[in-house]
């Protein structure tokens, strides 16, 4: 065997590798999407993964299976995540814009504890984060994601337009601040617009996360008019006796699909995000 | 760092920085710190829901290692799952990504589909496709007996229940597959000519260039992975609700149950703070034995 053809043989081995493992690793979403149109009965105990017919029955009696239909849920889903993801952004860029151009007093210590923050885990802040908002009356509101939203509590995206923005050159701040712009013209003429794909990463990760989000919807929500999908899934989970897991595949499909269409929209943008700053997930 | 670089005094101009940390500052102080602390208090006290703490001393440490047997069911439940998922994902990922890591056809492409089952993270979705998938006449061992291999109760049977939904957790390694084949752009080519001119194998290679070189990142994606799973609550919620017989009962759920079922606040709050003690002992031993703070550099110029 010549040494070319070797090569060859080696890339078709490496290709066939890859479509293996990723059949493998794909299989369950693929399985999930051909069980959304199955009864019980074809879904377990056989290894058939079409199903014997293409209706979308269990797509419109999953729909309406709850109390209320999952338009309601998607409204709300969309009332609590849009908002929580423009609020981080606003205020992420501005965290990242007083780090990553001020030279101020105690910057050191200050960058430190926001360093410290990325571990500061969720559990242990989250009961009397809890008690506040039960004084502040808002439980079962969304302003308990709104607001740390607003207050740039997720220090993830701090880090990340930090980071982002250091590499930004600085002699465009210089030349802006001797054509008289002040700290804020600065900011928002001259860099924002170069940090709109930062930025764009950061929004798809808060707005994937919170969309995922399921442990904090249930603590701070309980009124079902005002759940999300996350929390519409289980209780479609634990509406009827016996489950009818077609309809509740059903739903949790298209719970997942904003989420797929978003990634290969933006693919760019998550792989990005990921690279520059190490986030979680 | 340069120790000889004049430091010049302040402008006013700096003192801007501070309108614009101001809502993170205050969102530090009210969200963060406050909570932080008060949670520490409220971990020494007797705290029901409906009246005010109760000062306590260590009576709830003392109970929850010594009598409360659920507690230390939990605790070494949670520490076998966070044994399992993070080098088992790390090492996933850190194969997949050395693997994807070449020039080919095709290749952002194949990266992308990868990612994919890793967009869903706790989402209760795909936890209950877990759950119907694994179930004892579900289509995992469907396959498995077509393939002549005898069924296995994944959720039923207290050793396995626990390994399955590690495997999802497992299963979603694309983030740190894209953080490593990010690290692994950045290691210099001529390491590894000179290691071939050397002689050195491909095995050889990876273990002393590959994986020096992005120590720091494994170290990082470590913590995270350490922190998520020490606190993960979805997966063992949905797919077995703790059991069977307790074996998937996470310090998670623990801490729902006593803190959002029982309102007993002060007893959730010592549990939350034995994760936090966990995950700082972990912290601190990694950034000793690493230089994981080279990620997080600082230099004083910007």
């Amino acid at each position: 065997m010549t040494k070319e053809q070797k090569k060859k043989l080696n890339l078709v081995g490496s290709y066939l590798v890859i479509l293996v493992n990723g059949v493998v690793l794909l299989y369950p979403i693929i399985w999930m999407f051909f069980a959304t149109f199955k009864t019980n009965e074809e879904i377990f105990g056989t290894t058939a993964l079409l199903p014997s017919s293409f209706n979308l029955k269990n797509y419109i009696e999953g729909w309406t299976g709850t109390v209320i239909p999952y338009t309601k849920y998607f409204i709300n889903t969309a009332i609590l995540v849009i908002p929580t993801t423009l609020f981080t952004i606003v205020s992420s860029s501005l965290v990242a814009y007083g780090f990553a151009r001020f030279r101020f007093p105690g910057k050191k210590i200050l960058f430190a504890i926001l360093i410290a923050t990325l571990m500061l885990p969720n559990s242990t802040i989250i009961i009397p984060r809890y008690m506040l908002y039960n004084k502040l009356h808002w439980l079962d509101s969304y302003l308990p994601f709104y607001v740390p939203a607003i207050l740039a509590c997720n220090p993830f995206f701090s880090y990340m337009l930090i980071q982002f923005m250091r590499g930004l050159p600085r002699e465009l701040d210089e030349s802006a601040y001797i054509d008289g712009c002040g700290t804020f013209r600065v900011f928002y003429q001259i860099l924002l617009p170069l940090m709109k794909p930062a930025m764009f990463s950061a929004a798809l990760f808060q707005f994937m996360w919170t969309y995922n989000d399921y442990f904090n919807s249930l603590i701070y929500i309980n009124s079902v008019k005002k759940y999300t999908v996350s929390l519409a899934l289980r209780l479609s989970l634990d509406a009827e006796s016996v489950v009818v897991w077609g309809k509740v595949l059903a739903m949790a499909f298209v719970a997942v699909v904003p989420l797929i269409i978003l990634f290969f929209s933006a693919q760019k943008y998550f792989v990005e995000g990921i690279a520059t700053s190490g986030l979680k997930g | 760092m340069n120790g000889k670089k004049k430091i010049r005094a302040y402008r006013r101009r700096d003192y801007h920085a501070f309108i614009y940390l101001a809502p993170w500052l205050i969102g530090l102080c009210v969200l963060q710190l406050y909570p932080f602390l008060s949670s520490l208090y409220y971990s020494f006290t007797d705290y029901q829901i409906t009246s005010s703490p109760v000062w306590a001393g260590l009576k709830n440490y003392i109970t929850l290692f010594t009598s409360d047997k659920e507690f230390i069911t939990s605790l070494s439940a949670t520490i076998r799952f966070t044994l399992m998922t993070v080098p088992g994902k790390l090492i996933l990922a850190l194969a997949v990504a050395v693997f994807l890591n070449r020039d080919i056809k095709g290749i952002n492409l194949i990266r992308t589909f990868y990612y994919i089952p890793s967009l869903f993270g706790g989402s209760i979705a795909i936890a209950m496709l877990w759950k119907v998938m694994f179930m004892d006449n579900g289509v995992v061992n469907a396959l498995l007996n077509s393939i002549g291999i005898s069924s296995v109760s994944w959720l039923g049977n207290p050793n396995v229940a626990l390994k399955t939904i590690c495997m999802l957790e497992i299963w979603q390694f694309g983030s740190s597959m894209v953080m490593f084949l990010a690290a692994l752009k950045q290691v210099p080519k001529e390491l590894y000519e000179a290691a071939s001119i050397d002689g050195a194998g491909k095995i050889r290679k990876f273990f002393s260039i590959t994986v020096p070189q992005i120590t720091s990142i494994i170290f990082f994606n470590m913590i995270m992975q350490t922190i998520n799973a020490l606190q993960a609550y979805t997966s063992a919620s949905v797919i077995t609700d703790g059991g069977p017989l307790k074996a998937t009962y996470l310090l998670g759920l623990k801490l729902y149950k006593e803190g959002f079922s029982y309102f007993k606040m002060g007893y959730a709050c010592a549990i939350s703070w034995v994760m936090f003690a966990i995950i700082l002992v972990v912290t601190l031993l990694l950034f000793r034995f690493s230089n994981t703070w080279v990620y997080y550099e600082d230099s004083d110029v910007f």
